[in-house]
C-alpha cells in the first residue's frame, strides 16, 4: 500500500464518516436532495481551483457560500419555493462551470479522483471533517426537534434561524470536501445513501446516526479498496458500495 | 387564600401573512382554572395557543405571571394538535424525552402520572397507537415541571372512548400538580365536566363565561346555526 493510497484512505473514512452524520440530519429535514443540487453549485468554483492550482474543496466552498448567498437573495426578493430557487442556481452553475473546467479535468470535477490526495490535503480533510462533525453534533437535537415541529422547538427557547445557518454552513463544508472524493455530480449520493440505508435498519436514533456514520466510513473504505485493486475511478466505487449496502438494507427492513 | 391571575390578555391582535386571525381578545385565567377554548374550524384556536406560548407575533397584552408559590419565571408545558413529521424518524420515547432534556428519574415520575408502563420507552415513536402518543405528547409537556398547561386537542385519529380517559387523565393531572389548564377543544360535554370557564372564538371573542352560562343561542352564534356535539372534520 503505498503512502499516497493511504493518505487517499485517511481522507476518504474522515469525509464519509462526517457525510453519513449530517446526512442523517439532511434526511429527516426532508433535504435529501439538496446536496446534490449543491454539489452542482460547487462545479465553477473546482473549474477556478483547478485552473489556478488552488485546492478543489477550496474554490467548491468559496463557490457554495456564494449559490447560498444567491438562493436566498433571491428568495428575499421573488415569491418562488425554495426548490425553484435552487433549481435555477445549480442548472446555471453546472453550465458554467463546465464552461470553466479546463478539458482534461472535467472528469475528475465530475466525479471526483483520490489519487492525488497529498499529506497535507489528508490532514486538512481529517480536521475540516471533525470540525463538520463538531458542529453537526452541537445543533443535532435541536434540528431534529425543530424538524419534529418548529412550535415545540421555538417554544423550547431554539433559535432556529441561528441553528439552520449553521446547518447550511455545515452542508456547504460538507459537499466541498466530498467533491475530492466523489466529485461533483455524486456528492449528494455520499450524503444521503449512508442515511437512508441506516433509516432501514435502526429502531431508534442512536443506531440510525451511528448507523449513517459507520455506513458512510464503511462505503468509502470498500470503495477506496476496490479502486486500489481494480483501477476503476474511485468516486463511482465509493457510491456504488453505499448503494449495495442500501440494497442489503431493503432486504433486512426492519 | 384569594387565587392570583396566572395569565392576563388585553386586546390581542394577532396577523398573519396580512390576514387578521384574532380580534381584539381580552381575559384572565387564574391559577388552577381549566379554560376551555371553543369555536369552529378555522376559528384561530390553535392560533391563539401559539400566541400564548410565545412563537407567533402579535399586537397587545399577553402577561403570565408566575403563581403564587412559584417564585420562579413561569413555565408553560404545550400539547401540539399533532406532529405529522414525527413518524418519518427512528426514535424512541425516550429519546423523544431526552430532546427536552429529561433525565431518567424524571422521565420515570412522568411514565407514572400518565399511566404509562415502562416498556414504552424503548418502542418507536411510529408503532405508538394515537391513545399512547396523545399521552406521550402529554407526558413530554409535562417535563421541566410547568405550571401551565396548553392543550390543543387533536381533530382527528381518537376514538371517542381514548379521548375521554385522555380528559379524565388531564383532570387528574391538574389535581397532582395544580396545574392551570387552556384546552383547545371541539367537546362541548367536556366543556360542562371540566372547565372552569369557556372562550367561544371565531376570529372575534364571541363569549367568555363559566360554562352554565354558555347558552345555545350563544353556541348556535358560535358554529353558525346548528350545534355539533363532535366536530371531528379537518382543519
Amino acid at each position: 500500500m503505498s503512502n499516497q493510497f493511504l493518505f487517499s484512505l485517511i481522507s476518504g473514512i474522515f469525509i464519509g464518516g462526517a457525510a453519513g452524520y449530517l446526512g442523517s440530519l439532511m434526511l429527516t429535514k426532508r433535504m435529501a436532495l439538496v446536496g446534490d443540487a449543491l454539489g452542482h453549485v460547487a462545479l465553477p468554483g473546482m473549474g477556478l481551483a483547478l485552473l489556478f492550482g488552488l485546492d478543489v474543496s477550496f474554490g467548491a466552498f468559496l463557490f457554495l457560500l456564494l449559490g447560498i448567498l444567491l438562493i436566498w437573495l433571491f428568495e428575499i426578493k421573488t415569491s418562488l419555493p425554495m426548490e425553484a430557487l435552487i433549481g435555477v442556481v445549480f442548472v446555471a452553475s453546472l453550465a458554467v462551470g463546465f464552461l470553466i473546467v479546463p478539458e482534461p479535468e472535467i472528469l475528475e470535477a465530475l466525479f471526483g479522483d483520490i489519487s492525488k490526495v497529498s499529506f497535507e490535503m489528508a490532514i486538512a480533510s481529517v480536521i475540516f471533517s471533525f470540525l463538520i462533525f463538531l458542529l453537526v453534533n452541537r445543533i443535532y437535537s435541536k434540528m431534529i426537534l425543530a424538524s419534529i415541529s418548529e412550535d415545540l422547538a421555538k417554544s423550547e427557547g431554539i433559535k432556529i434561524k441561528k441553528e439552520n445557518f449553521i446547518y447550511l454552513l455545515s452542508i456547504a463544508a460538507m459537499v466541498a470536501l466530498g467533491v475530492k472524493i466523489v466529485g461533483s455530480l455524486l456528492v449528494g449520493a455520499l450524503v444521503i445513501i449512508p442515511a437512508a440505508t441506516a433509516r432501514n435498519l435502526s429502531k431508534n436514533l442512536k443506531e440510525y446516526y451511528l448507523g449513517s456514520v459507520v455506513l458512510g466510513i464503511l462505503s468509502c473504505l470498500f470503495g477506496s479498496l476496490l479502486f486500489n485493486f481494480t483501477g476503476f475511478p474511485a468516486g463511482p466505487l465509493i457510491i456504488l458500495t453505499s448503494t449495495f449496502f442500501f440494497l442489503i438494507s431493503v432486504i433486512f427492513k426492519r | 387564600m384569594e387565587k392570583g391571575i396566572v395569565l392576563k390578555v388585553e386586546n390581542l391582535n394577532v396577523e398573519l401573512e396580512g390576514e387578521r386571525i384574532l380580534e381584539n381578545l381580552s381575559f384572565e385565567v387564574k391559577e388552577g382554572e381549566v379554560l376551555t377554548i371553543l369555536g369552529p374550524n378555522g376559528a384561530g384556536k390553535s392560533i391563539l395557543l401559539k400566541t400564548l406560548l410565545g412563537v407567533l407575533p402579535y399586537k397587545g397584552k399577553i402577561e403570565w405571571t408566575p403563581p403564587t408559590h412559584h417564585p420562579e419565571k413561569i413555565k408553560i408545558g404545550y400539547v401540539p394538535q399533532r406532529l405529522p413529521f414525527i413518524k418519518d424518524i427512528p426514535m424512541n420515547v425516550r429519546e423523544f424525552f431526552k430532546l427536552k432534556g429529561a433525565l431518567e428519574n424524571e422521565i420515570r415520575g412522568i411514565l407514572k402520572s400518565t399511566g404509562l408502563k415502562e416498556d414504552i420507552l424503548e418502542k418507536r415513536i411510529g408503532d405508538l397507537s394515537s391513545g399512547q402518543f396523545q399521552r406521550i405528547l402529554i407526558g413530554w409537556a409535562l417535563i421541566s415541571s410547568p405550571q401551565v398547561l396548553l392543550f390543543d386537542e387533536p381533530t382527528t385519529g381518537i376514538d371517542i372512548g381514548g379521548q375521554e380517559s385522555v380528559y379524565n387523565l388531564l383532570e387528574k393531572l391538574r389535581k397532582e400538580k395544580n396545574l392551570t389548564i387552556l384546552l383547545v377543544t371541539h367537546d362541548l360535554s367536556i366543556v360542562y365536566k371540566l372547565a372552569t370557564n369557556c372562550l367561544c372564538l371565531n376570529k372575534k371573542m364571541l363569549c367568555y363565561s363559566t360554562p352554565k352560562e354558555l347558552t345555545s343561542e350563544r353556541l348556535s352564534q358560535l358554529y353558525g346555526g346548528e350545534i355539533k356535539f363532535y366536530q371531528h372534520s379537518h382543519e
